[in-house]
């Protein structure tokens, strides 16, 4: 793979000068236009198709997932400094190092199909519709953030944005994510192409039985599902030798069809991605998808993620397959942009995140009355023996809670 | 009595052990290093006792398993893969064979999936089997409670699942001290237990704790401190706020206060309750679990039955609401001790 991206960068930098070369599928078609080099970013299972081994993209695009990653980036290292300012308490899951995945992802979808993760989620419900101001604010525990501070970090859901969360407990996206992908069947129209679903998970997810379950039922039904696995090498502490007795992820639906993806890579997720949904969604049934990735920071705040890797590994996946670099030379190579410019996107970017913050910080911590709303649909609230009481009595007396008329 | 309510388990023959006389050597312990003082033993004294669950193998998310893997070796003490019902079902079918398996469950959240193994496999095992076989060496641990950030999953209180579950034994201690000893006791009990660990309390509480292998029975219940005017009965991390709550109601109110930790919630000392209630007249129940059918709602049926006319006042239940557990409001949620306060001055008063 590494060797596939040397051959990109040569190959690019010697189409974009006068004299053209034929060197296999490389072209530039136009400035704008660029054709990249994808050999060896997939691995294919139990299916006789594979993505094209290249993907052609504009330099627009490409510029917008580099700003989409790198605004990423910057608001999970925003997380950390507030995390360890202590404006940001409790559970903090980041997906620094992860971003390719995400955004390879969203960029192959429609924005009706259907999404639904783990708790290293705040990436995602940033690409579903969400702002930085809704995510910092729901980790503040503010009223602008996106489940109204309800929730916090694991818990981020958007109905606009077809985003369904953001799960606290391990494997149980994946049952719920299969439900999605009925749904999308039930509801298509005859001949049409549904809507997918995907259920994204981890490594340390993967041996969860109600993810095979989910699996069967997906394969018998064919539906429109995709089993995602972000393979970032450890679940939580353990990495894969030491919880899984077969890590070829891509492989575990059995007779489901499966690839692996190079997840560092931004353009190999997108095209990869785009082949699947267009398997999924014509009927064909399942597939498992593995991207092969990395994270950065430990499993939480929590978990310094060094006690059981070192830290040569983490700088070495930093400073050769970090997703970020790999696009800016990409850009550069391309004649995208220079150097120069893409310093004055990440300054402009760096400022807009810390404009977010800033303005998420404004905003009130939420009313008690919402401890108590949302239990169940409107009309059933005071139904029973179920208590939510007019006034409760806090130590500081002037901090008491009284039911609003 | 004779047809009492009551159902006491074998273990609940066990001596309440003497600290001061018989354990003199004592060294002060937080809750997640007794919990390690007592596997330590477990491992030391059965050779057949294992200890698994995910992370254990390096100490544990809290630290209770440190060091048992160097001393006991990998084959004991070991890690097993993300798979709550996988972990339950497996410890059941070891136990049946003989062994002692003590099965970490993460956090008491988690344990939903492995409820159906510990519902239908764990609980009836030996009374489907007409007593052929059972699997009381199984013990399943597990943090549970609040402890300040926890939000939707990493803080409830599932005892009331559990204590639905004829043939379980459900334990929770309130401190490094009674930690210990039962743990012991559940893990070399007969019945498979779910031992419930306050993980407020892992590092918080400290307490002077015996070295020695000691043990505390089984479905008996501790009078805390004596009192007069009103029975406070609960368990696990909830009896700190009901210490502090007894103690504002003598120092401001002259209100004497028997607090009673329930220790086992299933079975459950109903005849210590009764015969304090009959001396009082008066009850205050306290979880943080919600309320609705939580198991303060069985102590709360149960005296009424027995006890009606003994009671002077209506039975009081200080408890969590019932929503999810919540994020940012959980102070507020949670039954603390004014709460609790207000409940014993309003029986008392009702009383006069």
């Amino acid at each position: 793979m590494f060797a596939a991206t040397a051959l990109a960068r040569t190959a690019a930098r010697r189409a974009a000068t006068a004299t053209p070369m034929r060197l296999g599928a490389l072209r530039a078609m136009s400035s704008e236009t660029a054709t990249f080099d994808l050999t060896g970013s997939f691995e294919m299972y139990n299916i006789d198709t594979a993505p094209d081994n290249s993907i052609e993209m504009s330099k627009e695009e490409l510029m917008k997932h580099f700003e989409l990653m790198y605004t990423m980036r910057r608001m999970e290292i925003t997380c950390d400094n507030e995390y360890k300012a202590k404006n940001i308490r409790g559970f903090c899951h980041l997906y620094d190092g992860q971003e390719a995945v995400a955004t390879g992802i969203n960029a192959a979808f429609d924005p009706a199909d259907d999404w639904i993760t783990s708790y290293r989620c705040h990436c995602i419900a940033l690409l579903r519709g969400g702002t930085v101001k809704e995510i910092v604010g729901e980790l503040f525990g503010l009223t602008c953030g996106m489940s109204q501070a309800k929730g916090g970090s694991m818990h981020f859901y958007n109905k606009a944005g077809h985003f369904w969360g953001g799960a606290g407990i391990v494997g149980a996206q994946v049952p719920l994510g299969t439900g999605l992908a009925f749904a999308n069947k039930y509801n298509a129209k005859p001949g049409e192409p549904m809507n997918v679903a995907i259920a994204c998970y981890g490594d340390g997810a993967a041996n969860q039985g109600q993810i095979w379950e989910s699996a069967n039922m997906a394969s018998l039904w064919k539906l429109p599902m995709i089993f995602c696995i972000e393979n970032n090498q450890y679940g939580m502490g353990t990495s894969i030798d030491r919880h899984s007795s077969h890590s070829d992820y891509y492989k575990m639906g059995n007779h489901i069809p499966g690839i692996r993806i190079d997840g560092m890579n931004v353009l190999a997720v997108k095209k990869g991605m785009e082949f699947v949904r267009e398997f999924t969604s014509t009927g064909n049934g399942p597939m498992y998808v593995e991207m092969m990735t990395y994270r950065y920071h430990g499993h939480s705040m929590s978990d310094p993620g060094t006690t059981y890797r070192n830290r040569e590994e983490i700088a070495f996946t930093r400073s050769t397959r970090d997703p970020l670099e790999f696009v800016k030379k990409t850009m550069i190579d391309a004649g995208f942009a220079t150097a120069e410019e893409i310093k004055n996107i990440e300054k402009r970017i760096r400022k807009e995140v810390q404009k977010e913050v800033l303005a998420a910080k404004e905003y009130p911590k939420p009313s008690l009355d919402s401890l108590f709303t949302h239990v169940y649909a409107a009309d059933v609230e005071t139904k029973g023996n179920q208590e939510y009481p007019d006034h409760i009595r806090m130590p500081d007396f002037a901090k008491s809670f009284w039911k609003s008329a | 009595g004779d047809g009492g309510p009551s159902t006491l388990t074998s273990w609940s023959s066990i001596p309440e052990p003497n600290y001061d006389d018989d354990y003199k050597n004592k060294t002060k312990m937080n809750l997640f290093t007794a919990i390690n003082s007592a596997m330590q033993t477990a491992l030391e004294t059965d050779p057949s006792t294992i200890v698994f669950g995910e992370d254990v193998g390096f100490g544990g998310v809290f630290r209770c398993s440190t060091g048992l893997r160097d001393q006991f070796g990998q084959d004991r003490v070991f890690n097993t893969p993300l798979s709550e019902t996988g972990i339950a079902g497996f410890a059941i079918g070891y136990a049946a064979q003989g062994g002692t398996a003590v099965a970490e469950i993460q956090f008491a959240d988690y344990i939903f999936p492995a409820l159906d193994q510990i519902m239908n496999e764990m609980a009836k095992f030996r009374y489907r089997s007409g007593n052929q076989w059972h699997c009381g060496g199984v013990t399943v641990r597990t943090p549970c409670g609040a402890v300040g950030h926890g939000g939707h999953y990493h803080s409830q209180s599932p005892e009331a699942y559990l204590a639905h579950t004829p043939g379980l034994v459900v334990v929770i201690p309130r401190g490094p001290r009674t930690a210990k000893g039962l743990l012991l006791s559940s893990i070399r009990s007969k019945d498979p237990v779910i031992f419930m660990e306050p993980k407020a309390l892992y590092r918080a509480a400290v307490e002077d704790v015996p070295d020695d292998d000691y043990m505390i029975p089984l479905g008996k219940a501790e009078i805390m401190c004596s009192g007069t005017d009103c029975t406070v009965v609960g368990w696990g991390g909830q009896l700190r706020v009901l210490e502090k709550a007894c103690d504002m109601a003598l120092a401001e109110h002259g209100i004497s206060c028997e607090l009673i930790d329930l220790r086992t919630i299933l079975p459950w000392d109903v005849d210590c309750v009764l015969g304090s209630v009959a001396k009082t007249g008066k009850l205050v129940v306290s979880h943080e679990a919600p309320i609705t059918c939580g198991f303060g709602a069985e102590v709360v049926a149960t005296v009424q039955e027995h006890s009606f006319l003994s009671l002077e006042a209506p039975i009081q239940r200080v408890c969590g609401y019932d929503t999810p557990f919540p994020l940012v409001f959980e102070k507020y949620y949670i039954p603390d001790e004014l709460k609790n306060l207000d409940a014993i001055k309003r029986i008392v008063d009702y009383a006069k």
